[in-house]
């Protein structure tokens, strides 16, 4: 049963384009503010996109994509200050987040689990050290503002955000699927899976691991650059640690199996917060307690949805999905794709 | 297969997004019979705040709003402002730009306040300066000495409140260049904005090389045994403080464990003492003779007439907390704020209230006069040195004024206002 | 000399405590392969409980004990809870959990107890003795020392001369053949997260004191310095954990001191990179490493 084309880039194309032309239309649906968390999320799935290729299927695990994407909003803020071109910001943000990666990437082929977790949490505490360090450039903790022009004709500027952010995610999410699809993404799935037995097929798992996190850099830095774009400034404090752990937490909980758990993570980052908020909003409590439950009751619900998500649902949101909703039924799945990621990261 | 069907999720997951989101359209604030201001009616005025409200930089900072709001609840319980009540937003950023971003475009473009007051930090408030001045928000009184919301031509609608470090530094360095000559003057400062432009007012008095030793720390390494032990290898006998309370407290304590017993001279911004005292619990005899600088009324001084006022306040809409220099530093802001309202008149808008602004003449519980005008959007003047004795602290002396540039620091002669009767200010 | 001396001190008293956390995530990770996220929050948990006992009672040795005691509770109450069923899961579940119990437990201490922070006082000086115009070790930088030795001897004692130590490491490396043998794997594992998580109350009992007081996040600095220190050292090796926390204290001291205290977050990724790049399986990596 076969709705689609076979053609698998011409399949994404026309998923992406109808994806888009619908969020395109409900941008003007939408109140300014929802416009604004709609571009979040979408500068948030470039990352998350990045990091589930990464870690679900490459078996990487990284707790500094925060610093990759504060390398691409960096470059943003530094290109558009000196050029105000935001199509050349934007591709450089990914190349210096690609050239970042690439170092990193070096150094984590040689490196499991954990200690590479070590060595990229310590990446995203350095961040604002290195802001410090070279205060001339970056501006310490302060940060850079990035220069915009203001969107065409009598466009509100979030609503052109929301375009521009929507479209470049879409596009990441064509390019990933893509990759998937061929064959560095069958060699990312097989060092995953055994790296001996991946060595002995003729894979090369240095090079596809460097080559996994190089490609995993680039949305992250395009992420960051989007949201440099979208927040119109750049600090350190903005790319903290707490944002690399969160980004993982949003893959694992949207499911790290596929691109589309790396959707739910996005949704999930930016209107989670907003949902526990709400919820906490609606008590009424004496000036005294509301004081300190304030703000700390949206947490502890934060934290204990994850905590229960991971109990309930292993595989995530879209683990959980797949069983309510069986996808299979459309398009059948060959059994060598069945293997789930339970694996990954196992020593 | 299994790109086409993330690709369907994805579909799905637009759709379901589409479904949650378009549900929520609101509908604006608006009324009167003009053209409607955001945040403003007949009856009520909406305004909005980012703060600390949890993690770790939130200690102290989180008790700010609060008490600024129960000022604006005394004041609507009293008839409110032109029979406008006034709704005070406060909203968690964590002192995290990202949040801080997310949280005021929400008060801006889905709760549509009139203005944004008393917004806290220096990272986190400059990140959302463009998007204030885009939507046209009056950003007033931020909580934080930088000197960037000084920039009337580049952010016409920004506004400060506290003296700004430079001046700071300047006035705590007259001091210690007049009062203790010749003695070896060390600093350490935060390495942010705070820091460097405290930095930069010390040295504007002392000169260039008027310090014997001079060091930063960073707030993610809770240690500075390294730092004060080169103060004490350098013989420091006067050490100036730009530092956080926590900071404060950790740096004293430190010298006191390295038997080092220099003179200290703590910034306001770290130097209240019943914060840093509950900081150091049993070790606060150490603040015992530690000088700083304030320009708001003394908790200590029970007979000051806007210190009873406030513990009033305190004690009526904002459940008893205990009293310090947050809380007088909220209701101080929130004081000002109805000042400001009362002068842009009877019918408000944010031109109005830019334009009263820069009028300025404000008098109220500050010992040292506003900057405002159409040139200047700093805040306070000037402060008035305090020191700590008996476990009290209290002003001292004259207070001071000077400028962030080259000028002069003079001694300004000024009183503070008292408060008026009921509390509450009037046209 | 004399500044090189009060760095070394200084970073000693630091790395021991480092030391003493690195361990609890190194008796964690050995016996479940969990890196487990929530130590920092969960320690500060159990010295929350010290703070009340003291307050109540007037005495730091019962708030002392009543933290240890705390921490072995929590410790159990968290892997029989929560961690038993992400265990078999794959292993970054675990890590996610372990992120929102940090959530969970920060946000109800703060409910609790307020986001200020509060002070915790020391059972002896915190003063250092002078030697020659320099200030030197403190009574409680020798606490520090005496009591992470004793954890550091006791846990070794454990593990090498006791049956129950046999048996816990036996179901770490093997719980298969140890279920098979009659070892009640579980209870060991839960054992092993009630002994990882009294060594980190401890640790965040000798640390709090010496840093900005008692928070909800507390902790979180400690953590990442500490899980530094155990990847350094090699996260299936105590010594190593021990080696690695003196080493990242001292690295920590000696360049706030000699450089800037601005770079010290550099300076840990540097002597990570440089260690890893040498032995990817950390200093003391006794099982084989990937061979590229």
């Amino acid at each position: 049963m076969r709705v689609l084309p076979g053609n698998t880039l011409l399949r994404h194309l026309l998923i992406a384009a109808a994806g888009g032309a619908a969020l395109w239309a409900l941008t003007y649906q939408l109140e300014l503010y929802r416009d604004y968390q709609l571009a979040t999320a979408a500068a948030y799935l470039c990352a998350t996109a990045g990091l589930t290729v990464l870690t679900g299927l490459n078996g990487q695990l990284s707790l500094g994509h925060g610093a990759l994407m504060a390398v691409g909003a960096y470059t943003v803020a530094l290109s558009q200050d000196k050029w105000g071109i935001l199509s050349l910001s934007l591709a450089l943000g990914v190349l210096a987040a690609l050239a970042a990666g690439l170092v990193i990437g070096l150094a984590a082929a040689r490196l499991r689990g954990p200690y590479l977790a070590g060595v990229t949490l310590a990446v995203a505490v350095a961040v604002p050290a290195v802001t410090t360090t070279w205060s001339s450039v970056f501006n310490s903790d302060q940060g850079l503002p990035v220069a915009l022009d203001p969107p065409p004709g009598t466009l509100a500027l979030e609503q052109w955000q929301a375009w521009l952010a929507v479209g470049c995610a879409l596009g990441v999410l064509v390019l990933l699927a893509n990759l998937t699809r061929s064959r560095f993404g069958r060699d990312f799935r097989a060092v995953r899976d055994d790296e001996t037995a991946a060595r002995l097929a003729g894979i090369d798992v240095a090079r596809t691991q460097v080559l996994a996190f190089v490609v995993s850099a680039a949305g992250a830095g395009l992420g960051g650059g989007l949201l440099a774009v979208l927040t119109q400034s750049v600090s350190p404090g903005a790319y903290a640690l707490s944002l690399s752990l969160y980004l993982l937490m949003a893959v694992v909980v949207g499911g790290l199996g596929s691109l589309a758990g790396a959707v739910w993570g996005a949704l999930l980052l930016v209107f989670l917060p907003d949902l526990t908020h709400q919820l906490t909003v609606g008590l009424a409590l004496s000036p005294g307690a509301a004081q300190r439950v304030e703000g700390n009751l949206p947490l502890a619900v934060f934290g204990l949805t994850l905590v229960i998500v991971m109990i309930a649902a292993p595989g995530g949101l879209q683990g959980l999905l797949r069983k309510l909703v069986p996808f299979r039924t459309i398009t059948p799945l060959p059994k060598s794709e069945e293997r789930p990621v339970s694996d990954a990261q196992r020593t | 297969m299994r790109s086409a069907r993330s690709g369907l999720a994805i579909a799905l997951c637009t759709t379901l997004l589409a479904a949650v989101t378009a549900g929520c359209s609101g509908d604006g604030g608006g009324g009167g019979s003009k053209a409607p201001v955001p945040g403003v009616t007949d009856s009520e005025i909406v305004i909005g705040t980012h703060m600390p409200m949890t993690g770790p930089a939130s200690a102290g900072y989180s008790k700010i709003a609060p008490a600024s709001k129960a000022y604006f609840d005394y004041v609507n319980a009293n008839g409110g402002v032109y029979g406008r009540k006034i709704t005070y937003k406060i909203m968690d950023d964590a002192y995290n730009p990202a949040n801080t971003q997310n949280v005021v475009r929400q008060l801006v473009l889905q709760d549509k306040v009139f203005a944004v007051l008393n917004g806290l930090g220096t990272p986190t408030h400059t990140g959302v300066l463009d998007f204030l001045k885009t939507n046209k928000v009056p950003d007033l009184f931020v909580a934080s000495g930088s000197l960037s919301w000084n920039q009337p031509d580049k952010y016409p609608d920004t506004f400060g409140f506290q003296p700004d470090y430079t001046v700071e530094g300047k006035i705590l360095a007259n001091y210690v260049k007049a009062n203790m000559a010749g003695q070896k003057v060390c600093f350490l400062g935060q390495n942010d904005d705070f820091g460097r432009d405290s930095l930069a007012g010390v040295e504007k008095i002392l000169g260039a090389g008027g310090l014997a030793a001079k060091d930063t720390y960073v707030v993610t390494n809770a240690n500075v045994g390294p730092q004060i032990g080169k103060f004490a290898a350098a013989q420091c006998q006067v050490v100036i403080l730009a530092t956080v309370p926590g900071f404060t407290a950790l740096s004293i304590g430190t010298a006191a464990r390295l038997n080092f017993k220099p003179q200290f001279v703590v910034s306001n911004v770290g130097g209240d003492y019943s914060t840093v005292a509950g900081l150091l619990g049993a070790g606060k005899p150490l603040l015992e003779g530690t000088i700083g600088a304030n320009y708001l009324p003394s908790v200590a001084n029970a007979a000051d007439p806007w210190t009873t006022l406030f513990t009033k306040v305190d004690k009526d809409y904002n459940g008893n907390a205990p009293m310090d220099g947050n809380v007088v530093y909220g209701m101080s802001v929130a004081y000002l704020f109805v000042q400001a309202l009362l002068a842009a008149g009877k019918d408000l808008t944010r031109e109005g209230l830019i334009a009263a602004v820069e009028k300025g003449g404000f008098t109220g519980p500050g010992l040292a006069p506003f900057r405002f005008s159409k040139a200047d959007h700093s805040g306070y003047g000037g402060l008035r040195m305090v020191k700590t004795t008996g476990g009290v602290q209290d002003y001292f002396g004259p207070t001071y004024q000077t400028d962030d540039g080259d000028g002069a620091v003079t001694e300004y002669s000024g009183a503070a206002g008292t408060p008026p009767a009921n509390g509450i200010p009037s046209a | 000399m004399e500044r090189w001396l009060f760095l070394t001190t200084d970073g000693l008293s630091k790395g021991a405590v480092y030391a003493a956390f690195a361990l609890a995530i190194v008796l964690i990770w050995r016996a479940t392969r969990i890196v487990n996220f929530a130590q920092g929050a969960m320690a500060v948990a159990a010295v929350y409980v010290a703070y009340s006992v003291t307050a109540a009672t007037g005495s730091y040795w019962l708030g002392f004990a009543a933290a240890v005691l705390s921490g072995l509770v929590l410790g159990a109450v968290v892997e029989r809870v929560v961690m038993r069923f992400v265990e078999h899961a794959p292993p970054l579940n675990a890590v996610i959990v372990a992120l929102g119990l940090v959530l969970l437990v920060q946000a109800v201490l703060g409910s609790i107890y307020g986001n200020e922070y509060r002070p915790v006082g020391t059972p002896v000086s915190r003063t250092g003795l002078s030697v020659g115009g320099v200030s030197l070790l403190s009574a409680y930088d020798l606490l520090v020392f005496g009591a992470v030795g004793l954890v550091v001897a006791g846990l070794a004692l454990l593990f090498t001369r006791t049956p129950v130590g046999l048996r816990m490491r036996a179901s770490a490396f093997a719980p298969e053949v140890s279920r098979l043998l009659g070892v009640n794997v579980a209870g060991m594992l839960t054992l092993g997260w009630a002994l990882a998580s009294a060594v980190g109350a401890l640790a965040g009992l000798l640390v709090i004191p010496t840093e900005l007081g008692l928070h909800p996040n507390a902790m979180d600095l400690v953590f990442v310095s500490s899980f530094t220190a155990a990847v350094v050292g090699g996260l299936d090796s105590p010594v190593g954990a021990v080696v690695g926390g003196l080493a990242v204290g001292l690295v920590l001291s000696y360049v706030a001191g000699y450089l800037s205290a601005d770079v010290t977050p550099l300076a840990a990724l540097v002597l990570l990179l440089a260690v890893l790049l040498v032995r990817p399986g950390g200093l003391f990596a006794t099982t084989a490493t990937r061979r590229v």
